[in-house]
């Protein structure tokens, strides 16, 4: 790029800068802007979400008792604190659609995504800022019609955030009827979202990386987003075609999933988890990127098996598409087809493997630096090996007859997405923050709510293994109720215990990011020693990013260690004078 | 071992189904501790130290290779092992002695049993909300079917479970080996009344079952025929 251009850009980017309050923190086009409001959306909603959970494991370990200081909600929702069994079943739908929908997807594919794409490939912005722009604010409004089906008359959707029909499709059985209608048009809605953002992350990848950097020169965080906004654009439309049958179905009399009409209640189930298999990955695979980005900028060593760790990815994103049955095993699927989805659900474990052992690999005779957002990294790491290889047991057809739906699946799905997603997420705002707010975070503050989390998520999650192996059926409103399962109800205190001590570890997440957001230690322009462009542009980047000309890449981004150089680190953008004498 | 863990199991196949259980388990444990082992010795011995630094290396194609085969392999190995018990429990019905029908509804399980006719579906049918009564060491078939939601037929201490989906008619098996009485949840979420909804599988020993049977002007043990 010619210098007068570059100083255009600049003078551009300046112009931007000087933009009023609304366009700069409202309807901004900056993706680092779009990238911190998608993570405000995200850790609100998981708030929200974490909330509820609590109701619910109060519920699982004193059943029929009074919430202390909830006596105040009024009836029907509860009674004098009691949750009813409608609203409890509500309570667990909610949970799990906000988490998935709103916290989880939010923070790792829209503020990560957002927040790295355009600085991690040297780019200015997204390709099209508008349609970010919109991206965002379409999934605010999302999130709003979710929350809003609390306040309607039934309550919200209570038939489980996998809504299978025709419990979801014909109010009559479920006695939700504006709530469910709402849940429909919320993610159809958050569909459009997804969309938006997810042509815009592919375009962004292909056409806008800086000069150099080639496709196999990207930091394996961008491999992941990237890989996830293709799922996203293939997925999300099956899923939005799904609840538009399903609204029909509920508001305009068709019998889509309804028997009576000739429909098929399976049918919902396909279409579903056509979808649901892909999403699973799309909330681990950024997870699953972050992690390889942290773990070598902390072991200072270059990730083991750069291009195994992208293939596997791709791999995954591959495999994804043939694996949705194995949800299925025991719902009337043909018999035949469980054998076919059982061997195709044991051949994706084989990518999860490879990237396990290269993480392994990355960390053996490195220079391991116990920061924060390492911690967080690890655990990752050891808690997605332990959802992973759970995954195994339900993946055998019989052993499945007798683990399926119960307790077993929801420590399984725990392990993924709370020890998987969220402490990659809590690695990557430890790790990003600097560059988001130009200050650092607390680290004592952070360490303390990393081993608090890590010890009540294990106390939470772990338990539920053993009572699920017990028998124990997920989405029961009084184990209390069954004979075989009164020895076992111990550990639902013992789980619901650690879960409010695990809610209340994440006030300290809230307290430090608060906080160090306004008096946090400045925060120099690379302070971790990174090789990634995002560490080449000013703290925090302004408008347009790079300042001057964009970055020039060199080499990979995990040139750490290197023999070439004195320091420990070798950013992709450092033009080596040798190489420059060798030149010319 | 670990006996503690899973309920007793008392069909015929529950022990097939508690095996596969236990070689996963075991698997999967030793590969757990291999795996948490490395990484815990790793952040060990590699942990920062002044003057360390770290060796510069981008991988090892062999290594890439051998954890690539090794978990493809041991996976195969175990979806193999696990098709044929599938095949046993779910595509092959054997001949049976008794025939029973299971009609869910929120939020009952509604059991039909043939009449002196020896049908189903004929006015002597005998019904019974919620309660299941079988002879031990007989095959039981079974017919399941749903008039709402999906419901799931869930007899934990026999290793069985089955959705019964409105519009399907779903056929199953299982034989129990030891008399006593076992409950019976629904597992699949089925509304408000979900949680609790329940029946109680009553196995009984030969004599008891014919008294049963001559009680309530069911049809009596068949000789053994093929569904």
């Amino acid at each position: 790029m010619s210098e007068a251009i570059g100083h255009a850009e600049a003078r551009h980017a300046e112009a931007h800068h000087e933009v009023g309050f609304i366009r700069h923190y409202v309807f901004s086009t900056d993706h680092k802007m779009i990238g911190k409001q998608f993570l405000s959306l995200g850790l609100s909603m998981f708030l929200v979400g974490g909330l509820l959970a609590m109701l619910v494991r109060w519920e699982l370990a004193w059943p029929e008792s009074a919430v202390p200081g909830f006596s105040w909600v009024p009836e029907p929702t509860m009674f004098g604190g009691i949750i009813p069994p409608e609203t409890y079943n509500g309570f667990f739908t909610m949970h799990a659609t906000i988490m998935i929908f709103f916290a989880v997807m939010p923070i790792l594919v829209g503020c990560f995504g957002n927040f790295l794409i355009p600085l991690m490939i040297g780019a200015r912005d997204m390709a099209f800022p508008v349609l970010n722009m919109l991206s965002f604010w379409v999934s605010f409004v999302a999130g709003g019609i979710m929350l809003s089906s609390f306040f309607v008359e039934g309550g919200p959707a209570a038939g489980g955030w996998t809504s299978y029909a025709p419990l979801s499709s014909v109010p009559v059985y479920s006695g939700v009827t504006w709530g469910q209608h709402l849940w429909c048009i919320s993610l159809i809605v958050l569909g459009i979202s997804s969309l938006m953002g997810s042509i815009n992350y592919i375009t962004t990848v292909i056409n806008m990386r800086a000069p150099g950097m080639s496709w196999f020169r990207l930091p394996l965080a961008i491999w992941s987003l990237f890989i996830t906004a293709v799922l996203l654009l293939l997925s999300l439309p099956v899923l939005t075609s799904a609840l538009a049958m399903l609204l029909f179905d509920r508001m305009a009399g068709t019998q889509f999933f309804l028997p009576s009409g000739g429909g098929e209640p399976l049918l919902w189930q396909h279409l579903f988890w056509f979808f649901g298999h892909p999403e699973v990955y799309i909330l681990i695979l950024p997870a699953m990127g972050i992690a390889s980005e942290i773990l070598p900028v902390f072991a200072r060593k270059p990730i083991f098996g750069y291009r195994a760790m992208a293939f596997s990815m791709i791999g995954i994103a591959f495999l994804s598409w043939v694996v949705w049955g194995h949800h299925m095993f025991q719902s009337g699927m043909s018999p035949a087809l469980g054998n076919t989805f059982m061997l195709s659900t044991m051949v994706i474990a084989v990518p999860s493997a490879i990237k396990t052992f290269n993480w392994l690999g990355t960390l053996w005779r490195g220079d391991i630096h116990f920061t924060t957002p390492m911690l967080n990294a690890l655990a990752f790491v050891s808690m997605f090996v332990i959802g992973g290889l759970s995954g195994i047991f339900m993946a055998s057809t019989p052993v499945d007859i007798f683990i399926h739906d119960t307790y077993y699946i929801v420590a399984h799905i725990h392990y993924v997405v709370f020890g998987g997603s969220i402490f990659g997420a809590f690695a990557a705002i430890y790790y990003w923050f600097p560059k988001m707010y130009g200050r650092m975070m607390n680290e004592t503050l952070g360490k303390i709510h990393f081993w608090l989390s890590f010890i009540f998520f294990n106390g939470t999650f772990f338990p539920m293994h053993i009572i699920g192996v017990g028998g124990h059926m997920r989405r029961i409103y009084n184990p209390t109720q069954y004979d075989f399962l009164k020895p076992l109800q111990h550990w639902n205190v013992f789980i619901t215990v650690c879960a409010l001590c695990l809610g209340a570890s994440q006030i300290l997440l809230i307290v430090n990011y608060f906080w160090s957001m306004f008096a946090g230690r400045v925060a120099s322009k690379n302070p971790w020693n990174a090789n990634t462009l995002e560490w080449e542009a000013p703290t925090p980047p302004p408008h347009g990013n790079f300042p001057g000309e964009l970055p020039t890449v060199y080499r990979g981004p995990y040139e750490y260690s290197s023999p070439e150089v004195s320091e420990d680190f070798l950013p992709q953008a450092r033009r080596l004078e040798r190489r420059t004498a060798a030149a010319h | 071992m670990l006996s503690w863990w899973l309920p007793e199991n008392v069909s015929s196949y529950g022990a097939q189904i508690d095996t596969l259980f236990y070689v996963i388990y075991y698997v999967t444990g030793v590969t757990f501790f291999l795996v948490q082992g490395a990484l815990v010795a790793f952040m060990l011995m590699y942990r920062h130290r002044e003057g360390r630094r770290a060796t510069y290396t981008h991988g090892n194609t062999a290594l890439e290779i051998a954890w690539t085969i090794a978990p493809a392999v041991l996976l195969v190995i175990l979806g193999v092992a696990s098709r044929s018990v599938w095949a046993d429990i779910k595509q092959h019905v054997p001949p049976s002695d008794v025939f029973i029908q299971v009609t869910a509804k929120q939020f009952n399980w509604e059991i039909a049993y043939p009449g002196l006719d020896g049908k189903i579906g004929t006015e002597d049918d005998v019904t019974i909300d919620n309660e299941v009564h079988v002879p031990v060491d007989k095959t039981v078939r079974l017919l399941l079917k749903s008039r709402d939601v999906i419901h799931s037929f869930f007899i934990p201490n026999a290793r069985f479970k089955q959705d019964l989906v409105p519009g399907h008619e779903i056929p199953a098996w299982f034989k129990i080996l030891k008399p006593g009485d076992y409950e019976i949840p629904c597992a699949e979420l089925c509304g408000f009344g979900h949680s609790g909804m329940k029946g109680t599988l009553h196995v009984h020993p030969q004599a008891e079952y014919e008294a049963w049977v001559r009680e309530n002007k069911a049809a009596p043990i068949a000789p053994a025929k093929t569904s």
